[in-house]
């Protein structure tokens, strides 16, 4: 019972792995591969330590999977956060397939704040160039 | 078929077939947070990997180890991040 436990959470840990893997190499802009990795990776590397806790059934290796899980839930959607906002002020590319960017124009790229603009009344300025070019 | 050959002959080469696609992605780019997620992935791929070989050999220290990658990995991501926010 205990070996068919951590036998199915380590394969759909890995699984869950691969496919976080197969979304960063295959999505079409940065947005995406981040929305594909931060999830999938967490829960896959979150399943396989359950595993190990499952594996082990020992109250130090439990609590030590428990706070890895805990941590990487913790951390993960602000690392992956920082990045995607790093990423639109550099001026990553959006895909083609794109139907509305509704950050544009919002963002004052001197001071980097939101400037919760109307979109439909906000004349393009001549310093905040858009962040696509 | 033991957890232990599972472990080694099932699941290390999904996750060494996911480490491979995430390469792929940390060579083509295009941009440098692309390359930031791909380390991204690559660390935490990592944190499984040791979990997995945790299993295999029965060495449950490795698992610390498992916990000092997660922690780096946040760091150095928070790092490159604002990295790349400020060149603008």
């Amino acid at each position: 019972m205990q070996e068919v436990l951590t036998a199915g959470l380590m394969v759909g840990g890995a699984l869950f792995m691969l496919v976080a893997a197969l979304g960063v190499l295959r999505m079409p802009d940065l947005f995406l591969r981040l929305s594909a990795s931060t999830k999938a990776s967490s829960f896959g590397s979150g399943l396989i330590l359950l595993a190990a806790a499952a594996h082990f059934a020992d109250t130090g290796v439990t609590s030590r999977a428990v706070a890895t899980i805990v941590f990487l839930l913790l951390t993960t959607p602000i690392a992956a956060h920082m990045l995607g906002r790093a990423g639109y002020f550099v001026g990553v590319k959006l895909s083609d397939r794109t139907v509305i960017d509704e950050l544009a124009y919002q963002y004052d790229l001197r001071t980097h704040r939101l400037a919760s603009r109307n979109p439909a009344t906000t004349t393009v300025e001549t310093d905040s160039v858009s962040p696509e070019s | 078929m033991t957890v232990t050959d599972l472990a080694l002959y099932g699941v290390m080469p999904i996750l060494a077939l996911a480490m491979m696609f995430a390469f792929v992605r940390l060579l083509r780019g295009p941009s440098l947070p692309d390359r930031v997620v791909a380390i991204d992935l690559l660390t935490a791929l990592g944190i499984g990997t040791i979990a997995t070989y945790a299993i295999a050999t029965e060495q449950t220290a490795l698992l610390d180890v498992a916990i000092v990658q997660a922690l780096v990995s946040f760091l150095g991501t928070v790092a490159f991040a604002y990295y790349i926010e400020r060149t603008v």
